[in-house]
């Protein structure tokens, strides 16, 4: 495909990984963002190819991981009501509620259905006027003019059976969160390319000046992934601290403006409670009063109780990049994409998925890149 | 989830009251059919980045480039580096 394949030819990955080892003289910890460039990254064993000196520490950005538990837990009980047909991306479904998944839920009867967008679920609602469709609009910044659009032509059309649960979460205030921890070995990030293409890239300016962090906004091939590292190391290299743009093939600095405009809209800004993380402030959207309506919790009063986490997931850890996936004692034995404990190991995003998933191929291939014209995602 | 994949636009319906602006993208050889009210730039023959059902950006062509133009740079980096030692 044209825009992907040329970005994984293994003669340029080799060539870059060795402009960068030119360049380094001390080590250095980076943050990749976004769940879909750690699985790149995990996938195609592009570690490996980095000096020694370089450690890639794996982000917050897989939005399955974030949604509390009680969202969850909400879902499956909106799910499980006869009348309604809960529509859902199909990563969420083997997400571990407190006691059972969406998968389990569909098991047992439940109309839960797996759509490729929500306008696929506003479709289910226009044909299926006798019941109630809920969409899971989960996601981060990529996601939410999809969701906006959805809920904004379901009011225009007066499609009033369609409503959203709405999980939304927004990535600067977490890499900020991330900056401000005592324990963060974060150095430089290269940020998650697809947000930007909607944010733009105005946001991170004042975070790269006042934490004197670099960050490169970075596509997801694995020469996209090189090149971000290779300016990343080079600002470290030099002591500067900026913003730069490695994805210009698709992100402009101001972003989409119509997109945002939609978002602004129909969503407002919430202080949000991340699963593993905690609340940070105004890291969250909600639908604004006047798309109220539209917002599922409210239409079905649906109490769930606060429940505790798995005291022996460090899925909280790994998602702040302070520990890496094969660090937790349950890895790959107690905890495994069959029977997870938490998230990341079931979300096609999750770093322990992606460690579970590719990470013994990477080793017995003797640390080279592994099939990377393969890596289609 | 943050998925997003880029096709060629084949063809475009502006639709009048209620409709979204959307057209028929082709993913090599697979084609569906993508809201494209987020890109009232996009022409036909277009490559737009898609995610879940809605066009995000055009792609830029010569952006596109520009990392192919730095490896050969570095080529090039590397063959006087080979001649001068």
């Amino acid at each position: 495909m044209k825009f992907l394949e040329e970005y994984r030819d293994r003669q340029a990955v080799g060539q870059l990984a060795q402009a960068i080892r030119r360049i380094v003289t001390r080590p250095w910890t980076l943050m990749e963002v976004c769940g879909g460039q750690t699985h790149t990254i995990v996938k195609t064993g592009l570690q490996d190819l980095l000096p020694d000196t370089i450690t890639l520490v794996h982000g917050p950005g897989c939005p399955v991981c974030v949604t509390p538990l009680e969202t969850i837990d909400r879902a499956i009980a909106i799910a499980s009501r006869r009348e309604v047909i809960f529509c859902s991306f199909g990563d969420m479904l083997r997400v571990p509620g407190s006691s059972k998944c969406l998968f389990d839920a569909k098991a047992e009867g439940a109309d839960v259905r797996i759509v490729y967008s929500p306008l696929d679920a506003l479709q289910l609602a226009r044909r299926h006027p006798d019941r109630q469709v809920v969409f899971f609009a989960v996601g981060f910044e990529t996601t939410a003019p999809a969701n906006a659009m959805a809920v904004w032509q379901a009011a225009r059309e007066g499609v009033l059976n369609f409503s959203l649960l709405v999980s939304h979460v927004l990535v600067p205030p977490a890499m900020e969160a991330i900056l401000n921890s005592p324990n963060c070995r974060v150095q430089a990030f290269l940020a998650a390319g697809h947000v930007c293409t909607v944010m733009g890239f105005e946001q991170y300016e004042p975070l790269s000046s006042r934490y004197h962090v670099p960050i490169v906004v970075t596509g997801f091939e694995p020469l996209d992934l090189l090149e971000g590292v290779q300016l990343a190391v080079a600002q470290l290299e030099d002591g500067r601290a900026q913003v730069e743009n490695q994805y210009a093939r698709a992100v402009r600095r101001s972003g989409n403006r119509p997109a945002q405009q939609r978002i602004s809209e129909v969503f407002e800004i919430i202080p949000c409670t991340w699963r593993g993380i905690g609340e940070i402030p105004a890291s969250g959207l909600r639908l604004r009063p006047a798309y109220r309506f539209f917002a599922a919790e409210e239409r079905f009063h649906i109490h769930v109780e606060p429940v505790l986490e798995s005291s022996e997931c460090i899925a909280g850890l790994v998602l702040q990049g302070q520990r890496k996936p094969q660090d937790c004692p349950a890895f790959g034995t107690r905890c495994t994409p069959e029977m997870p404990l938490g998230a990341p190991m079931v979300s096609s995003e999750g770093a322990c998925a992606a460690y579970y998933h590719y990470g013994k191929r990477t080793q017995e291939a003797g640390g080279t890149v592994v099939s990377i014209t393969a890596a289609g995602h | 989830m943050c998925l997003a994949v880029p096709g060629k636009i084949i063809s475009i319906t502006e639709e009048e009251n209620l409709g979204l602006r959307r057209g028929k993208v082709d993913f090599a050889g697979i084609r569906k059919e993508v809201c494209l009210a987020y890109t009232p730039e996009a022409r036909v023959g277009d490559y737009v980045l898609v995610h879940v059902g809605f066009s995000l950006s055009v792609i830029d062509e010569a952006e596109a480039q520009h990392v192919f133009e730095t490896l050969r740079q570095l080529d090039q980096l590397e063959e006087l580096g080979e001649s001068a030692g």
